[in-house]
């Protein structure tokens, strides 16, 4: 082959290069980008192992575990009471919401009922969670498109919650509050008050994102079509909660499936939304921020009176059976299927949480999306890393 | 073995009870799984389980999903009926003393045996897979579904649900992990949560907890004032 040139060298890469042009697409090297495990916009420690062809992904795995706590594994040796200091850590932004599923699947196993007001308190403490958790996802899209200001503000508002759930409760993000029968306290005085002062706080909030980010031109083209999950393939994923409703599924387990909480009382709205893009998932929240701000308003003003701790032996057994027990937590459908022997602790406890669900899709919906889409995508699921790895 | 009202062996005593909207629901899936079906139970005002057989496993995915309309695909995973080896790791000084209390309370009414040894539905397995289904129809309309099959204790394998559900995926995973159970046609069981060198099944009743035993937990210094000791004028139940 020495009798090959420079030139001769040159005109054949011209004429496969020509080839290649008229025949077959041009190959380009595929990549394979690696997002985490500590990456800003993974809320914990999820990696994502990208592969690309040019900007587009072909190929996405979740890598979750590096949070796996084994919960499942503890409950099998805490007693019932000891559980709902461990499932306060799933959902941390959200933690009394993880108390209130499993308190209920226990009373149903348990066949006691909490005492009303004890209903109604759990209301107001679940959905001061849901705005608490929500806040924080209102501010943090902004992150995810280069905003720094709303998450600012997401912080300093979600103080006026959290301080009501820390006068409330006593602790600001694991309340431990719930107990099999009713609550451990009643509220303090004048609670219901600030509360409702706080969520006129949290209207404010909502209106100045929608002003911030709502209207951008440059947050519309980030998220409008982009990250589109159907219907069909939401359900088949098991997406819940706003997830869902934003891929136009009108259901929410407050409305269809309430046990043991008051919201059939309540006045009320679900809103759905039929895009299924980044901006649906992020407008159903602002809309369920709003809902669950108007919620608290009735809560405090309808509050009935009474105790709040029903009659309940003072050694936990729970009776022997199984029960599933979902609600619908900040981040979609949480549920705990408990069975029980009979015994102090229950036999297995299987913790349906809503992230490791909405997660599962992200193979699925990653495939053929541009780079920098997967940060928007992944902020618009809005997942917390101890509600995958539990 | 029968397969139409609610189970014999079911442990509460609400038979007497009759769950209109669930029995209508049960009737409409006994009919549609034919002989599918192994067992059922109804908890009045509450659920419906269903057990199905070994090998219909993966047809049952396809015929709740696609005749039932049972879309909404809520969790799968496995239990090990095995009474653990290491009891209840209540071994540190607060839960002995409260295990005694529990025990010597309810001595008495504890006498008659639950029969309850494989769940609701029964079973003959040390494994079982169980999965939940929810019908998410029109505002209101929403109902789930537990479904139960044995695992054979030969072989540790059942077919896979990610042809009809494919969010069975993730979820299939970690019970391959956590319990050693195959499922056969999986596109791809690999670990999940654990690294992949990991060895064993720690959701195994017969996989020790290992920080429980080299440790008792919880440390002195949280025991509260028993519950048992103090005077209980005011919420005796017992």
């Amino acid at each position: 082959m020495t009798s090959v040139t420079d030139r001769q060298k040159l005109q054949y890469i011209a004429a496969q290069a020509a080839d290649a042009r008229v025949n077959v697409e041009l190959e380009t090297e595929g990549m394979t980008l690696n997002l985490g495990p500590q990456h800003p916009a993974t809320h914990g420690t999820l990696r994502i192992i990208a592969q690309l062809d040019g900007e587009q992904v072909v190929h996405a795995e979740p890598v979750a575990g590096y949070m796996h706590r084994g919960y499942e594994k503890l409950t099998e040796v805490r007693t019932y009471p000891q559980i709902t200091t461990l499932i306060n850590r799933i959902d941390w932004l959200g933690s009394f919401a993880n108390e209130v599923p499993f308190i209920l699947a226990a009373e149903q196993l348990m066949e006691v009922e909490a005492p009303e007001r004890a209903m109604w308190i759990r209301t107001i403490l679940f959905e001061l969670s849901r705005i608490s958790n929500l806040i924080l996802f209102l501010g943090d899209m902004g992150v995810q498109l280069g905003a720094v200001t709303p998450v600012f503000f997401a912080f300093r508002d979600r103080e006026f919650v959290l301080d009501q759930i820390e006068a409330a409760t006593g602790g600001r993000f694991h309340p431990n509050f719930d107990r099999i029968g009713g609550l451990r306290d009643d509220l303090p005085k004048g609670w219901l008050e600030s509360t409702k002062g706080s969520m006129d706080k949290v209207r404010d909030f909502c209106d100045q994102i929608e002003d911030l980010l709502l209207g951008s031109e440059i947050f519309q083209t980030r998220t409008r079509g982009i990250g589109i999950v159907p219907t069909d393939v939401a359900m088949q994923y098991g997406l819940s909660g706003p997830n869902a409703r934003a891929s136009g599924i009108d259901w929410d387990v407050r409305r269809d499936n309430c046990i043991g909480l008051a919201y059939p009382e309540l006045d009320w709205k679900v809103w759905t939304h039929t895009d299924g893009d980044s901006f649906a998932r992020f407008w159903v929240r602002i809309q369920e921020v709003r809902e669950a701000a108007k919620m608290v308003d009735q809560l405090c003003d309808g509050l009935p009176a009474g105790p709040v701790m029903a009659k309940v032996p003072r050694i936990i057994k729970v009776p022997a059976g199984e029960a599933y027990v979902a609600t619908e937590n900040p981040l979609g459908e949480m549920g705990y299927y408990i069975v029980s022997e009979g015994d102090l602790t229950p036999f297995r406890v299987k913790i349906r949480s809503a992230s490791f669900s909405n997660m599962s899709i992200t193979p699925w919906l990653l495939r053929g999306v541009y780079v920098p889409d997967i940060i928007t995508i992944l902020g618009s699921l809005y997942f917390i890393l101890g509600d995958i790895d539990r | 073995m029968t397969n139409d009202a609610p189970a014999a062996e079911a442990t509460e005593s609400e038979e007497v009870a009759v769950d209109e909207p669930r029995e209508a629901r049960l009737a409409m899936i006994s009919e549609s799984l034919g002989d599918m079906l192994v067992d059922s139970h109804i908890a009045v005002g509450r659920d419906i389980w269903v057990r199905v057989s070994t090998d219909a496993w993966g047809e049952v995915a396809d015929v709740v999903r696609n005749r039932l309309g049972l879309r909404y695909f809520g969790f799968l995973s496995v239990i090990d009926w095995m009474p653990s080896p290491y009891g209840r790791s209540m071994d540190s000084e607060v839960d002995i003393v409260l295990a005694d209390a529990a025990s010597s309370d309810d001595a008495a009414e504890e006498a008659p045996d639950t029969g309850f040894t494989r769940g609701v539905t029964g079973g003959e397995t040390r494994f079982q897979a169980f999965a939940r289904v929810s019908h998410v129809g029109d505002p209101g309309d929403f109902w789930g579904l537990t479904i139960k099959a044995d695992i054979p204790d030969d072989t540790l394998a059942i077919d896979t649900w990610t042809n009809a559900y494919a969010g069975a995926d993730w979820h299939e995973r970690e019970a391959w992990e956590m319990f050693g159970i195959r499922f056969t046609g999986h596109p791809g069981l690999r670990n999940i949560y654990l690294p992949t060198d990991f060895e064993g099944n720690p959701m195994r009743k017969d996989f020790p907890l290992l920080a429980r035993m080299v440790k008792p937990w919880p440390g002195i210094v949280d025991v509260e004032p028993l519950p048992a000791t103090d005077d209980g004028a005011e919420e005796g139940d017992q």
